[in-house]
C-alpha cells in the first residue's frame, strides 16, 4: 500500500503518527536523527514504516549539519529528529549556522510531559527559550489538536521567503495523545506571515535605467540566488549573456554562475581576486543579487565601491540598508526579479552600451594579468592550492556528479578560489557562522540524497576532528563520501591571523597529537590513505575516487602557506595584500623562533 | 557619515554610526501567543537596540491580537533596521513608527498617555500639600487613611515625571507606570 496516496485529512491517530504523516505530507523521503526518552514514540512510528527512511547520526549537531547539507543539495527542507535536553541543545550550533546561511530546516524536538514542564525533570530543557534566537520561528505544542497545523507551518515558514530553520518541540503525552490529523491544504495558513514575492516594477523599472546607462557596471551574486531554485541561476546566467556585465559571488553563491563563463572574474571579498575586488570598488553601478553585504565582502565600510549606484535585490527588507546603504532596494524573490528585470532589460536595452563597455572588460583583462591566485609549486611537498586544482581535475576525470562540501579555515579558502563550480546546490560551506565540523556531517546529508554522487568534503586537519564521530554514519550506511585533508597540522587560518596581527605568536594554533587519519579510517572500517608525494597525487587521488565506501585521504601539505590573495583588516578592496607581495618565504621569515620552534 | 574607527588588531572592520540618536515610538500588532513578546524583547536585546519602555496586552480578543507599543531609542538608520527586524518575528502583523506618523502631519509626537500610581506618606503640612499639588494635576486619590495617599495620574511622560519630582520631597515612596499607550492622530487606522 503506498500511503503517500491516501488521504490522512480528518482521521483519528496519535500525535507520533501525526508527525510521521506531516514529513510524508510534505515530500520528506529523510530525516536524520538520534533517539531518546522524550522522542522514543516518533521512533516506534518510524519503526513501523518504510516511507521515509531514518539516517542515523552519531551526535545531534551532525544531524543539523547533515540536514544543511540534504537541503543546500536537494532545495528542500532537510528534516532533524532529535530528544529532549542535551539532544535539543546539541542542534544549537547547526540551527544558527542554518540561520545565518539561509538554510531550510524543519528540527523536531522531543520534550518532557507537558505536566512536567517547568519542574526541571529529568532531560528538561526551554527548548523554544534557547532556540528562539537561532531559528526563524519555533513552537511548543502544548495540545495534540494544534500538532498538525504547527507542522505544516513549520514547512511553510521554512521552506518560503528567506529560507531557516524551525524548531517544533512536541512533548511526550503530545506524542502519545489522540487526535485528527489535517493535511497541508486545510492546515489555516497565518496571516501575519506573507513573503514578498514580486517586486514592485516602479522599482524594477528605475534598477533597469540604471543598468542601462551604466559604462563600469558589476554583478555581485549570493546564496539567495541558490536559494531561489534553479529558474534563478539559468536567469542569472540569462542576465550576465544579455547585458555582458562582469560577475563576481560571495563564498555562498558560487555555482550560480559557472566558473567556465565568460564575464566570471571569481569569488570576491576578503579572499576574492584581485580583479573581482578592484571591479567592485572602482565599478559605477553594482548590482547585488541574493547577497548582504557581509562583513567579509566589504572591508572597510566607508571605503567600500565610493563612486557607485548600488542595486540591491534581496527577500529580506532587514537586508537592505542594513550595512551598506543602497540607491536602489529592490524586495523580491531572486527569481521573480530577474523575470522582471529581464524582461523590462530587453526593451530598454541600448546598442550604443555595448561600445562603451569595451574600454571597462579591458580594463578587467589588465586586473586578471595580475594572476592573483598564482602561487609556487615545488616538487618536494603539495601546495594545498595545487591538491585543489588536482582535486577538480580528478572529479572531472571521474565523469561524476560532483558535490564539494568543507570545514572552515584555509582549506575552505582554497576550495572556493581552486575548484571549478559549474552549477548551483553543488557547493555546500558554512558561510555566515563559519562552523569548524559542518562539512563532513553536510556531506553525509548530501550523499543520502544523492547516492550514486560524488561527494567530497574538503577538510582541514583540525575541522575534521570536531565532527569525526559521523564516520560511524557514513560506514554504517555505505555513504561513500570522500574526506580529503588538507593537513598542515596547523590551525591555519588561526595562525595565519596571528601571523599578521598577533606578533607571530602562535597562542594555541598548532595541531599537537593529530590522529594517524590511515588508521582512523580503518578503525571505523573505512579506507585510509596517505600521500605527502606531489609526482603520486594524481594518481592517489584516482584511487580515492574510486574506492567504494568512504574514505580519509590525509594529504600532507606545505605547513606554513597562507591564504592569498587578501585584504588585510581595515583595509579596502583595492588595497590587497597579493601572493607575489607576501611570498611563502616572507611569510616563513616572518616567524620568530618561538614560533620556528612549534614547526 | 560614519567614521572608520582604528582597529588594527581585529579581524572586523569595525565603523561608528554617528547619526543623532532620536525617541521614536513604535505601534506593534502581534497575534498574541506564547512567547511574542519574548521574541520582540530578545530581539531587542540580541541586537543591542534600546527599550525605554515597553508595553503589552490584548487589543482585539476575538481576533487573538495584542498591541505592544515600544519606545525606542536610536539613529535614523537603527531605527529603520529595528522595524524591519521586528517585521521579519512571524507573528507580527504589523509595525508602524508612530513618530514617523506624527511628524509626517506636522506634529512633533503622536498622541502619548501613561497613567502612574504613586503611595505617599505623610501628615501634617506635607500631607495637605501632596493633596492641594494633586489636585493641580487632576490626579485621583483611589486609596487613603489617615497617613497615606494613594494618587492616581494619567497623562504625558513629562507630566508623570514632574508630579513625581513633585511628590518625592512629601513623602512619596513607591511608584508604578505603566509606561507608554500611543496612538496617530486622525482618522487613519495605521
Amino acid at each position: 500500500m503506498n500511503a503517500k496516496k491516501r488521504d490522512f485529512d480528518g482521521s483519528e491517530m496519535t500525535g507520533a503518527a501525526m508527525v510521521l504523516q506531516a514529513l510524508r505530507d510534505n515530500g520528506v523521503e529523510h530525516i536524520f536523527g538520534y533517539p531518546g526518552g522524550a522522542v522514543l514514540p516518533i521512533y516506534d512510528e518510524i519503526f513501523q514504516q518504510d516511507d521515509i527512511e531514518h539516517v542515523l547520526v552519531r551526535h545531534e549537531q551532525g544531524a543539523g549539519h547533515a540536514a544543511e547539507g540534504y537541503a543546500r543539495s536537494t532545495g528542500k527542507a532537510g528534516v532533524v529528529l532529535v530528544t529532549s535536553g542535551p539532544g535539543a541543545t546539541n542542534t544549537v550550533t547547526a540551527l544558527q549556522d542554518a540561520l545565518m546561511d539561509s538554510i531550510p530546516l524543519v528540527c523536531i524536538t522531543g520534550q518532557v510531559p507537558t505536566s512536567l514542564i517547568g519542574s526541571d525533570a529529568f532531560q528538561e530543557c526551554d527548548t523554544v527559550g534557547i532556540t528562539r534566537p537561532c531559528t526563524k520561528h519555533n513552537w511548543l505544542v502544548k495540545s495534540v489538536e494544534e500538532l498538525p497545523r504547527v507542522l505544516h507551518e513549520a514547512f511553510r515558514i521554512a521552506t518560503t521567503g528567506r529560507p531557516g530553520p524551525v524548531v517544533v518541540d512536541v512533548p511526550k503525552d503530545v506524542q502519545f495523545a489522540l487526535g485528527t490529523y489535517c493535511g497541508p491544504q486545510v492546515a489555516e495558513a497565518r496571516i501575519s506571515y506573507k513573503p514578498k514575492m514580486e517586486a514592485d516594477s516602479a522599482r524594477i523599472k528605475k534598477a533597469v535605467a540604471l543598468m542601462a546607462k551604466a559604462k563600469k557596471p558589476i554583478i555581485y551574486s549570493g546564496g539567495g540566488v541558490i536559494n531561489s531554485g534553479d529558474k534563478a541561476s539559468k536567469l542569472l546566467r540569462e542576465l550576465v549573456k544579455e547585458t555582458d556585465f562582469p560577475i563576481t559571488s560571495t563564498l555562498m553563491g558560487l555555482g550560480a554562475y559557472p566558473a567556465s563563463g565568460k564575464r566570471w572574474l571569481g569569488m570576491l571579498g576578503m579572499h576574492g581576486t584581485y580583479e573581482a575586488n578592484m571591479a567592485m570598488h572602482d565599478c559605477d553601478v553594482m548590482i547585488n543579487i541574493g547577497a548582504r553585504f557581509d562583513d567579509r565582502i566589504t572591508g572597510r565600510i566607508d571605503a567600500f565601491s565610493p563612486n557607485s549606484k548600488k542595486i540591491h535585490v534581496d527577500i529580506d527588507p532587514s537586508s537592505i540598508n542594513k550595512i551598506v546603504h543602497v540607491d536602489i532596494g529592490v524586495i523580491g524573490d531572486v527569481a521573480h526579479v530577474l523575470e522582471q528585470m529581464l524582461a523590462h532589460w530587453k526593451k530598454e536595452k541600448k546598442k550604443e552600451q555595448a561600445k562603451e563597455l569595451k574600454d571597462w572588460h579591458a580594463q578587467i583583462v589588465t586586473w586578471k594579468a595580475r594572476n592573483s591566485l598564482a602561487y609556487h609549486s615545488t616538487s618536494e611537498v603539495i601546495m594545498p592550492q595545487h591538491a585543489i586544482e588536482r582535486l577538480y581535475e580528478a572529479s572531472l576525470r571521474s565523469g561524476k556528479e560532483t558535490f564539494v562540501t568543507t570545514e572552515v579555515g584555509q582549506h575552505q579558502m582554497w576550495a572556493a578560489q581552486y575548484f571549478g563550480f559549474e552549477e548551483p546546490n553543488h557547493w555546500m560551506t558554512s558561510g555566515g557562522l563559519g562552523t569548524m565540523g559542518y562539512g563532513f556531517p553536510a556531506a553525509v546529508g548530501v550523499q543520502v540524497a544523492h547516492r550514486d554522487a560524488l561527494v567530497i568534503d574538503i577538510a582541514g586537519d583540525a575541522s575534521i576532528q570536531m565532527m569525526m564521530q559521523e564516520m560511524s554514519t557514513a560506514v554504517q550506511y555505505n555513504l561513500p563520501v570522500k574526506i580529503f585533508i588538507l593537513n598542515n597540522q596547523y590551525m591555519g587560518m588561526v595562525r595565519q591571523w596571528q601571523q599578521l596581527l598577533h606578533g607571530n605568536r602562535l597562542s594555541s594554533s598548532y595541531s599537537e597529537a593529530v590522529p594517524d587519519f590511515v588508521k582512523l579510517a580503518e578503525a571505523y572500517g573505512a579506507t585510509g590513505m596517505y600521500c605527502d608525494d606531489p609526482a603520486k597525487l594524481d594518481d592517489a587521488l584516482d584511487e580515492m575516487i574510486n574506492t567504494e565506501g568512504p574514505v580519509i585521504f590525509d594529504c600532507r601539505v606545505a605547513n606554513l602557506a597562507n591564504c592569498f590573495p587578501m585584504i588585510p583588516s581595515g583595509k579596502a578592496h583595492n588595497e590587497m595584500l597579493l601572493p607575489d607581495e607576501a611570498s611563502d618565504d616572507a611569510i616563513a621569515t616572518a616567524i620568530d623562533n618561538k614560533g620556528k620552534a612549534l614547526v | 557619515m560614519n567614521e572608520a574607527v582604528a582597529s588594527p588588531a581585529s579581524a572586523y572592520f569595525i565603523v561608528k554610526d554617528n547619526g543623532t540618536p532620536e525617541n521614536h515610538t513604535l505601534s506593534v500588532l502581534v497575534d498574541n501567543e506564547p512567547g511574542v513578546l519574548a521574541r520582540v524583547i530578545g530581539l531587542f536585546s540580541g541586537r543591542g537596540y534600546n527599550i525605554e519602555s515597553l508595553t503589552v496586552t490584548e487589543t482585539e480578543h476575538e481576533k487573538h491580537l495584542s498591541r505592544i507599543t515600544i519606545v525606542t531609542n536610536g539613529t535614523h538608520s537603527v531605527l529603520e533596521q529595528i522595524r524591519h527586524q521586528l517585521e521579519r518575528i512571524v507573528p507580527v502583523h504589523s509595525v508602524t513608527d508612530l513618530t514617523v506618523v506624527a511628524h509626517a502631519k506636522g506634529y512633533e509626537k503622536p498622541l502619548e498617555r501613561e497613567l502612574a500610581m504613586l503611595k505617599v506618606v505623610a501628615t501634617g503640612e506635607k500631607r495637605l500639600e501632596a493633596l492641594r499639588l494633586a489636585d493641580a494635576f487632576k490626579a485621583q486619590v483611589i486609596d487613603a487613611n489617615v497617613t497615606h495617599f494613594i494618587f492616581e495620574v494619567t497623562g504625558r511622560t513629562s507630566k508623570i515625571e514632574q508630579f513625581i519630582a513633585i511628590m518625592a520631597p512629601l513623602g512619596l515612596v513607591e511608584v508604578c507606570r505603566t509606561g507608554v499607550a500611543a496612538m496617530a492622530r486622525g482618522p487613519e487606522i495605521e
